[in-house]
């Protein structure tokens, strides 16, 4: 049997001191799995409290607690890593050409500072909750909530640090490390939407963790920092949350619209359209990203020239996504298009991505922004992007380096399923979600008047069909470990280099350093035909 | 085999590729640590607008003798540590250990002269939230200016002992023959380290001290 | 309560339908956007689908045309949206004059309202038809935010500062009064209603009931009690500046600049006397901190406009010069 790097070292140790970025990448996917599982049975819990109008199932503290466990495992140990720390790490060495990202140990450092902060977090929810929302808005946060904040606050204090990491060795690799010939515009567009991701991860994350930092000083040591008893202002900590967190959505999406990019080529044997618009217009999304931050705040109280600034650069920052679907939608045109598991994604995220891209123009503008803000079209606009779009793009990739990863095929016939499932399932639990907040059904709201009830039951009903797609993917995949077709090391015949070596590839990434010829995506659909028929 | 092959890690080609990613990783770093602390900046700056009064009678609570005492020691410190990266590039094994303990005295100086204005702070009830007391018509809004001054203090002063622990480390490193004139990036990045921590303060100092 | 699958919103005030036609607007531009990607994608997945027998041949990789048209489009319709879209903020966040004065002050988990004319409500508020009413807002706690959707209005309300929002009733009726901003245990309990009637019943009712009293004299009898008005004599003798007038003025401060007297400047000066202290005075006058609630700054604060209604009063009133 031929070495690779999941058979070298069997041991615990190996795997648990291991600086090879595969190995890490399997870390960060098994223990964000795991999270994935945790947010979601809370979700489940919210939504079916939500089925009628009188709160019944949980109480209104314990619900308070599901929203929050299911806001803050998702967001910061879940979407935050997913896609960069996973796919990311194990891919980005292997499609520059190098042997592993800049700083082996630091990497280590970061799943190690991801499980200490999400078993932090975890603990905080588990032992007494945290009822704050994933915001932490103060006063609220910082005076007047009960709970574990201050637990809560440091275990995302401390994944921020991975992130910033992670985001710091990605940026490194990319510059120093690129195989001969790999010239920046001949990179893989999935490292072009890291590179941006990366940027915010550095520059942003620092904020946040600051100001959660603050937040929980302001608890322990009972120092007024926001209080408003002192003078302290409650609109600072939003302005530096949000700081913060408006770029942690374009965390989360940037490195989905690079997986885009691979699937969309590989599968319709095209060249990407306008490469270097694609590029681009990350770095535009990733520099405009870090100047909308006050759109959360219009009804704040902040002065309203200040929100017709933020509005407009809003409206700038929608831009560059709309180029990219245009784009992503002109590669199709004259291709040869293949619908494995991949691509139904693939297909599914253009759908949703659009529909995401498009109500968030409704929360851009000020006049409307006023009557939806805070309400469910806001929860539904942010899960049409991070559930439509990011989950998604991350579940295609997935499939997609599946056969990489572990050198095995998952059964197609579940996959294309699972997709559809999902894609079902999705959309009946948010689309209602829009209605009902255009009808003014405010979020975070564990009862509700009666006439939001009959499109309450259609999302729940779309969450259980969802939740069931879910399940789908964990298992099959699970069994195609043991029984899986060999896949050999190159089932999709994609011309990335992460695919010109073994599957599952060898310690050092490639026998011999590849020298890069050609652009990316060198893919000929005219020859795929002929080779087809 | 090049003698100084022996610093290459396995997944780089050369040692210029590995120093300029260690040199590149260490400024991202300090661009990290930058917002890190232009957050409380920020605080700092919003509040002093809202409240410049309450700022100024809070300010003139600290000692500015001590502070421009405190502010001349890191100053100091930074130089020594210039040395130690002078020394190593020279091959100085003994100067390179020499200015970093000084640097690490200087530092511990600091932290200690830190700590004594702490005490001092603390005999005169202005720590915040616990029975603080501040005379005249602008208590409360002392009371912020004490949370941030503490706080910010205190992330630096954490910098500061990071620092130390770092060059004690790279104390060790040098002991055991790991730095060469070709090769020292560890010692040319905890000096970068140093004057940013440095650099912090330099607007630390003026902001809580000096505005008045 | 109707019951039942109900997709749309009542049109409640003035505002409603506005924010309705740049609603549908929007749609609009989302059905064409969303419809284009999926039909082409659509049609491109059928027509080059594998193994199908069409031209491939000179495959297109690359079009600048295209790619300022797609990028020039879009910008073109975003900078129309957000034209509109900023004009009704505008709108929304400009009461105009003459409008009907109501407090409001939000606590876990409940709204108190007050009427000028004295009336307190909880968690229910009756507004005439066809009247500006100008809410002003604020917290005892942590953040709430005033929400009515029939109206398509909504502030957050803040601890330690005043907000404001205004509407027009165009339709009788009870509508629901949400809290939008998360605020603990009790948020989705913080609701309430707006019952809008004529204004003929809405003086009856005004009427009916206990007898209360104008917020103004109540703030005139704290004025009396807390011996405000042993150093803001109306004779301008007194150690403190004359409240006669004052409000809505510009005041000039003994820093150099001036700051319009608003209801947020009166409830600072009431709690922290020197941060904004008046040219000509001496920094004398004590905190009141801890001795005030929300609702007794409120009815200073009434007594305190009062006093510049007042027919006598000196200078003539500045219009406010920024907000």
């Amino acid at each position: 049997m031929k070495s690779h790097y999941l058979n070298e070292d069997y041991s615990v140790r190996s795997w648990l001191l291991t600086t090879d970025h595969k190995r890490i990448g399997i870390l960060f996917l098994l223990s964000i799995t795991l999270f994935f599982i945790l947010g979601g049975a809370a979700a489940v819990a919210v939504r079916l409290e939500l089925l009628t109008p009188e709160g019944d199932l949980v109480s209104a503290e314990a619900y308070n607690r599901l929203f929050t466990a299911h806001g803050v495992i998702m967001v910061f140990f879940f979407l935050i890593p997913s896609i960069p720390s996973v796919l990311g790490n194990f891919f980005i060495p292997m499609m520059i050409g190098a042997r592993d990202l800049a700083f082996p140990r630091l990497n280590l450092l970061s799943w190690y500072l991801y499980m200490a902060g999400g078993l932090l977090g975890l603990s905080a929810i588990v032992g007494g909750g945290i009822d704050t929302g994933w915001t932490f808005y103060t006063p609220y946060s910082s005076v007047f909530a009960n709970g574990q904040v201050i637990l809560a606050a440091t275990g995302v204090f401390i994944a921020g640090f991975s992130s910033i990491l992670t985001g710091l060795n990605f940026i490194v690799t990319i510059h120093t490390m690129r195989a001969p010939g790999l010239t920046w515009f001949r990179l893989p567009l999935f490292v072009w939407a890291h590179y941006a991701t990366s940027f915010i991860q550095v520059l942003g994350t620092p904020v946040v963790a600051s100001v959660i930092a603050l937040v929980g000083i302001e608890r322990l040591f009972g120092v007024g920092l926001f209080d408003p008893a002192l003078g302290g202002d409650p609109l600072l900590f939003q302005h530096l949350f949000w700081f913060y967190s408006h770029p942690a959505v374009y965390i989360m999406i940037l490195p989905a619209m690079g997986v885009i990019s691979e699937l969309v080529t590989c599968f319709s044997r095209k060249r990407i359209f306008g490469y270097e618009f694609v590029a681009y217009s990350s770095i535009a999304i990733a520099a405009v990203g870090f100047l909308v931050w006050g759109h959360h705040m219009f009804v704040s109280g902040q002065s309203m020239y200040a929100g017709m600034v933020f509005s407009f650069l809003s409206f700038l920052v929608a831009i560059p996504s709309a180029v990219k679907t245009f784009n992503w939608t002109a590669t199709l045109h004259k291709g040869s298009i293949s619908f494995a598991t991949p691509m139904i994604y693939t297909l599914g995220f253009l759908g949703l991505f659009a529909i995401g891209g498009l109500t968030g123009l409704f929360l851009a503008c000020l006049g409307v922004d006023v009557h939806v803000h805070d309400t469910y079209f806001v929860v539904a606009h942010f899960h049409y992007i991070m559930v439509g779009g990011t989950v998604m793009a991350y579940l295609g990739g997935i499939h997609f380096w599946w056969p990489k990863m572990t050198g095995r095929l998952y059964p197609e016939f579940w996959g294309r399923l699972s997709a559809m499932v999902i894609f079902i399932g999705f959309n009946l639990t948010f689309f209602p979600q829009f209605l009902l907040g255009y009808m003014g059904m405010p979020r975070r709201y564990y009862a509700y008047p009666g006439e939001f009830q009959v499109l309450n039951v259609m999302s729940t009903a779309g969450a259980s069909i969802l939740g069931f797609g879910y399940l789908m993917p964990l298992c099959y995949l699970l069994w195609s470990l043991k029984y899986g077709a060999e896949a050999g090391p190159n089932p999709w015949k994609s011309v990335g280099l992460e695919w010109q070596t073994e599957s599952p590839p060898v310690v050092q990434n490639f026998e011999t350093t590849p020298e890069v010829t050609q652009e990316a995506y060198a893919y000929d659909a005219q020859e795929a035909e002929a080779d087809a028929s | 085999m090049h003698p100084e092959s022996r610093f290459l890690a396995h997944h780089f080609d050369s040692l210029e590729q590995q120093h300029e990613a260690a040199t590149m990783g260490m400024w991202l770093f300090l661009a990290t640590e930058i917002l890190f602390f232009g957050g409380m900046f920020t605080a700092y700056g919003v509040y002093r607008s809202f409240y410049p009064q309450a700022f100024v009678a809070a300010s003139h609570h600290l000692d500015v003798t001590i502070g421009t005492f405190n502010t001349g020691v890191l100053l100091t410190s930074s130089l020594t540590a210039a040395l130690a990266v002078h020394a190593a590039q020279a091959g100085r094994r003994r100067a390179v250990i020499g200015f970093l303990v000084a640097t690490m005295l200087l530092g511990a100086t600091f932290l200690g002269v830190k700590g004594f204005e702490y005490h001092h702070k603390f005999v005169e009830s202005l720590i915040p939230g616990h029975g603080f007391v501040f005379p005249g018509p602008h208590a409360r809004h002392a009371e912020l200016f004490f949370s941030l001054y503490f706080v910010m203090t205190a992330f630096h002063a954490l910098h500061i002992l990071i620092g130390l622990g770092v060059m004690a480390y790279v104390i060790v490193l040098t002991r055991r023959g790991q730095v060469t004139p070709e090769h020292h990036p560890s010692v040319e990045l905890t000096g970068l380290y140093w004057h940013f921590v440095d650099i912090i303060w330099v607007f630390l100092f003026p902001l809580l001290y000096l505005i008045r | 309560m109707p019951q039942g699958l109900q997709l749309f919103p009542q049109q409640a005030s003035t505002i409603a339908k506005h924010v309705d036609w740049l609603y549908f607007f929007l749609i609009a531009v989302t059905i064409f956007f969303a419809t284009l990607v999926c039909v082409l994608v659509t049609f491109f997945m059928i027509r080059y689908r594998r193994g199908a027998k069409v031209d491939r041949s000179n495959p297109v990789n690359h079009s600048t045309t295209l790619e300022l048209l797609w990028t020039g489009i879009p910008l073109v319709l975003a900078m129309v949206i957000f034209a509109w879209g900023a004009v009704l903020f505008y709108a929304i966040q400009t009461p105009g004059q003459g409008a009907m004065e109501i407090y409001v002050v939000g606590k876990q988990w409940m709204w108190k309202l007050q009427h000028p004319a004295g009336k307190k409500e909880i968690n229910e508020l009756h507004v005439p038809l066809g009247k500006r009413v100008r809410l002003t807002m604020t917290s005892e706690d942590v953040i709430h935010s005033f929400y009515v959707p029939a109206f398509r209005i909504k502030k957050d309300v803040l601890p330690g500062r005043y907000t404001t929002l205004w509407f027009e009733a165009t339709k009788l009726g009870t509508f629901h009064l949400f809290c939008a901003e998360y605020c603990g245990l009790g948020h989705s309990r913080m609701i309430g209603r707006v019952v809008v009637m004529t204004p003929g019943d809405y003086e009856k009712w005004l009427s009916g009931g206990g007898n209360e009293e104008p917020l103004e004299v109540s703030g005139e009898r704290l004025f009396q009690r807390l011996a405000c008005a042993t150093c803001h004599r109306e004779d301008s003798k007194g150690r403190g500046p004359s409240l006669a007038g004052v409000f809505g003025t510009s005041v000039r401060l003994k820093s150099g600049a001036s700051v319009v007297a608003d209801e947020s400047y009166i409830r600072e000066s009431i709690l922290e006397p020197q941060a904004k202290l008046t040219a000509g005075f001496d920094p004398v006058m004590p905190t009141f901190t801890g001795q005030l609630g929300e609702e007794g700054i409120i009815q200073l604060i009434a007594y305190i406009k009062s006093l510049a209604r007042k027919p006598d009063s000196s200078a003539p009133p500045t219009p406010p010069t920024s907000h």
